[in-house]
């Protein structure tokens, strides 16, 4: 590194700020094209059935209706391959992009009308007469696990998948133990809701043969491959633009159905085509998340130390098996004990396919319901047995001693998907916690009632495995303005991604941050790419970045020594000009000339980074109305290094917040037709700027990540995964002299109320 | 239709569809795209704009309704050259990641400042409870307001 810099840990404030205070974000809904037309889809109004007939004739009729396709105009219709997890087995189960014969879910594709303006072609939905021959659905993962009704028939079973995480010997375990304990917990269905719903255009170039297709996020370059052979087209073909994103969380971007339909339907009709979700279509047309329950067990000794974890977990995965959608079925099976020491595992995850949205990630898939249910029931022992909950948690932490740590082994998958904790001290962070938080005298409050209201508090710890392989790439070109581009795979959500890369070129390079201009995600940048998920571009893509800076300024040394007459080594690089030992200087500028330019793939061998910490909460429940006021909160996390501390404390309280909406606010409710009752935003509550005012985040870089040459770890997953399980038992330490036992989410003031007005334990409500 | 107003201090008119909504014709009509539509029934907020001193949702104003009315946009808020001090509170205290929610998030809070300029923090984050984020958790947005007020007092100072 060269130069005297320091972007890297500094609270560097956003450059791409500077566009979207004045207004001028490009998201896809803001551009347009001549001649374009906009789509409006045709979604399944029932849960499960079979097409009988779609007559587009009424919609034709409309002046400025201009196209209806159906699967029929489409022919073999391609079904969504798995992006992650393609197990065998699941090709059974995939989406196709057009419901054909049969839906499966309110909001599945049908057809798709094109249309003058976006108007006229929701009234050309609107026209359509779609009959569906209805068949009863499955509701819920019960129904699915019987089995008397079979999604796809042929398949035989409605389990889309079971993965097991074993370690040790559970069962030899809970022979063995003082103290076992059962329980069973729910998480409700709910879904990541970014502001801005999803949107594309798409243009079809009939004489060069390319499809550009401008709206892409999260993974460009895996959906460009697969649009392309859905297609028939090669890669090459195809690009996907990256533009301005209102927010992913796992959900946006991956492929659905509309990536195929739009740009078919802009080849079809031979115009650029527009399609922008509205809010009613996203809730239903997007992935949910998060549904979860189980049954699962814990053995101890009477000291608290946990022996053995062992149980089953149903995941309500919806009617297909999408891009990810195994990812939280297989967390929930692996990653179960988060950062305890269990020496004894066995945990299985069912994916159950049900007449529902299909699921994918949403911000620490399977982490945040499981943490939920591990630390629930970490503190239901800790009372039985009389420990105070840090103390119990403490004494159950994986030690600073004991790294790297092995998680269950995963079947499928063995061990090519084994993971473990990399690096740090887990008690440290718990410690830190307890301090800032006054966990000695606010632990006085506990169950107390004051005012009306009782007190609780409660302390949870979490890890979060980021930066998931396989590699990203990177390119830098020094311009002839002596400037450096740097083209990264990684692509922006929303994150800060364009600010964070900046720092670290600018700060490997030696340069002012406003001699770096970074361009990322879209797919005409760089050959390959993987893009933004499990918090992994900062960690791959900033390592690419560092990489590939330092091969640039080898290459700057070697270019200027042979211009200034002087061996590669002796050339001394400052302030944007190469110099030799008391010679002469060329400026980058002069350089440019000589085509520098470097790309370089970082690759991390599938060892993700585990950022770690602990939250603890204070509420006040009112038991008369069920209401519970979060009084304060605090998560205390390591991320091994800090980038930039602005936008790292923003994804912590960000993550909480978000966590708190799956806490207390947000369900995704159905019927039992399989209609879903939260269609808009005045019934699907998310946090607003009055509800959760409270929050305190603190990040820590004492123990860097040995996996990459920054020691970053992924950090925008963190602070969301303990709040289930933090307000859970804050609630139930709250209502301690009532006996709650909140064991399902999210904690509406119904529930809370219930187990406030009852003093009893309450049923797992239906 | 033909509709007349004044949108950031410049006349304008358009023909309209009597179902044109306010938003529509802002980013289609007028390519002021700064105001962002996220639910088209008036509950997230990223939309508003500010008709005759009044934050508004243009998703839920027709059009039509403007006819003499002086409407401004985020882009309104500042100049080419400087960003306005509330957007220079926003960017110093990180209260935008995606930066969908906030033109919306600018323009009620300019609303208030502008009346309220002594706004205190309950009361800002109940004029801004209808604005939905779903990226910063709120807080730095309470903070960069909070911020704000410092400005919107001596512009109001005789």
């Amino acid at each position: 590194m060269i130069g005297t810099n320091r972007y890297i840990g500094s609270p560097i404030e956003r450059i791409e700020d500077l566009r979207f205070l004045r207004g001028r974000g490009q998201f896809v809904g803001d551009l347009k094209r001549e001649s374009m037309l906009h789509a409006a889809i045709l979604r399944s109004p029932v849960a499960h059935g079979l097409v009988a007939a779609v007559d587009a004739s009424a919609a034709l009729a409309i002046a400025g209706v201009r196209a209806v396709i159906t699967a029929k105009d489409i022919g073999a219709v391609p079904r969504i391959p798995l992006r992650l997890l393609p197990l065998p087995g699941t090709e059974r189960f995939l989406q196709p992009v057009i419901a054909a014969e049969r839906v499966r879910y309110v909001g599945e594709p049908v057809a798709v009308v094109l249309g003058d303006s976006p108007a006229l072609a929701e009234d050309g939905v609107g026209a359509i007469a779609l009959d569906i021959e209805e068949l009863p659905p499955i509701a819920d993962r019960q129904a699915s696990g019987r089995r008397e009704i079979l999604l796809f028939e042929e398949a035989g079973t409605n389990a889309a998948m079971v993965f097991t995480g074993v370690k040790g010997d559970a069962d030899a375990a809970f022979r063995d133990a003082d103290y076992v304990r059962r329980d069973q917990f729910v998480v409700q269905r709910y879904t990541a809701l970014p502001m801005e719903p999803r949107g594309i255009l798409a243009e079809w170039d009939a004489a060069q043969g390319r499809m550009t297709v401008l709206g892409a996020a999260k993974v460009p370059f895996f959906n460009r491959d697969t649009l392309a052979a859905m297609l028939g087209l090669s890669p090459a073909q195809v690009d996907l633009i990256e533009n301005d994103v209102g927010g992913g969380f796992g959900a946006r971007g991956e492929f659905y159905p509309e990536d195929f339909l739009i740009p078919f339907a802009a080849r079809h009709v031979g115009r650029p085509v527009r399609w922008l979700e509205d809010r009613r279509e996203h809730l239903t047309a997007m992935n949910h998340a998060r549904q979860a329950d189980c049954e699962v067990e814990i053995a101890c000794r009477s000291d608290g130390t946990i022996l053995g974890l062992r149980g089953e977990v149903f995941v309500d995965l919806g009617a297909y098996v999408r891009t990810n959608g195994l990812i939280a079925p297989r967390t929930l099976a692996q990653c179960f004990t988060g950062p305890y020491r269990v020496p004894n595992v066995r945990m299985t995850s069912t994916a159950l396919l049900t007449n529902k949205t299909p699921s994918g990630t949403y911000r620490a898939p399977g982490r945040y319901e499981g943490s939920f249910f591990c630390e629930r029931l970490i503190e239901l022992a800790a009372r039985d047995l009389g420990i105070d909950s840090a103390e119990m948690r403490r004494r159950n932490l994986i030690g600073a001693g004991e790294m790297p740590y092995r998680l269950p082994r995963l079947e499928p998958g063995g061990p090519a998907v084994d993971t473990e904790c990399d690096s740090g001290d887990y008690c440290e962070t718990l410690d830190r916690c307890l301090v800032e938080f006054g966990w000695e005298e606010k632990r006085a409050l506990q169950g107390r009632e004051i005012g009306g209201r009782y007190h609780g508090v409660a302390v949870a710890c979490f890890i979060e495995g980021g930066g998931a392989g396989p590699k990203e790439t990177a390119r830098l070109d020094l311009e002839a303005d002596g400037t450096v581009s740097v083209y990264v795979g990684s692509t922006a959500v929303g994150q800060g991604l364009e600010t964070v890369m900046a720092q670290i070129a600018a700060d490997t390079l030696g340069m002012p941050l406003g001699q770096v201009r970074v361009l990322h995600g879209s797919t005409p940048f760089l050959d390959e790419g993987y893009g933004a998920f499990a918090s992994r571009s900062t960690v791959l893509g900033g390592s690419a970045v560092f990489e590939a800076a330092n091969a640039l300024l080898a290459k700057i040394r070697t270019a200027a020594g042979a211009r200034l007459g002087c061996p590669a080594e002796q050339v001394e690089l400052a302030d944007g000009c190469a110099r030799a030992l008391d010679g002469p200087s060329l400026a980058f500028a002069e350089l440019a000339a000589d085509g520098l330019r470097v790309t370089t793939a970082f690759g991390n061998d599938n060892r993700l980074t585990y950022t770690y910490g602990s939250a603890a909460a204070h509420v006040a429940v009112d038991p008369g109305t069920g209401d519970v006021e979060l009084l304060d909160c605090l998560v205390v996390e390591d991320v091994g290094r800090i980038v930039n501390p602005l936008t790292l404390h923003g994804q912590a309280i960000g993550g909480m917040v978000q966590g708190l909406g799956g806490a207390f606010l947000e369900h995704l409710v159905y019927d039992a037709s399989g209609q879903l009752l939260a269609g808009n935003l005045a019934d699907y509550l998310i946090p607003t700027m009055t509800d959760f005012p409270c929050l305190r985040a603190i990040a820590l870089e004492n123990h860097r990540s040995p996996s990459n040459p920054l020691g970053v770890k992924g950090a925008g997953e963190g602070a969301i995964i303990p709040i289930g399980g933090l307000m859970a038992n804050a609630v139930a330490n709250a209502l301690v002299s009532f006996g709650a036992t909140p064991n399902q989410l999210p904690l509406s003031p119904a529930r809370v109320w219930h187990m406030g007005s009852a003093k009893q334990s309450t049923r797992i409500l239906e | 239709m033909r509709v007349s107003f004044r949108v950031n201090g410049d006349p304008v008119a358009v023909d309209v569809e009597p179902r044109l909504h306010l938003a529509d014709c802002l980013r289609d009509m007028l390519s002021l795209t700064g105001t962002h539509l996220g639910c088209e029934h008036g509950a997230c907020g990223a939309c508003t704009v500010i008709v005759d001193g009044a934050a508004v949702r243009a998703c839920l104003m027709l059009t039509v309704q403007t006819e003499g009315a002086s409407v401004v946009t985020v882009e309104g808020l500042s100049s080419d050259k400087a960003l306005s001090p509330l957007q220079t509170a926003f960017r110093k205290h990180h209260a935008l990641q995606c930066g969908f929610c906030t033109p919306g998030m600018l323009t009620t809070a300019h609303a208030l400042l502008t009346e309220e300029p002594d706004a205190d923090a309950d009361r800002i984050r109940s004029a801004l409870s209808g604005n939905l984020c779903r990226c910063t958790g709120y807080i730095p947005i309470v903070e960069a307001v909070l911020e704000a007020r410092a400005a919107y007092r001596k512009a109001n100072r005789p």
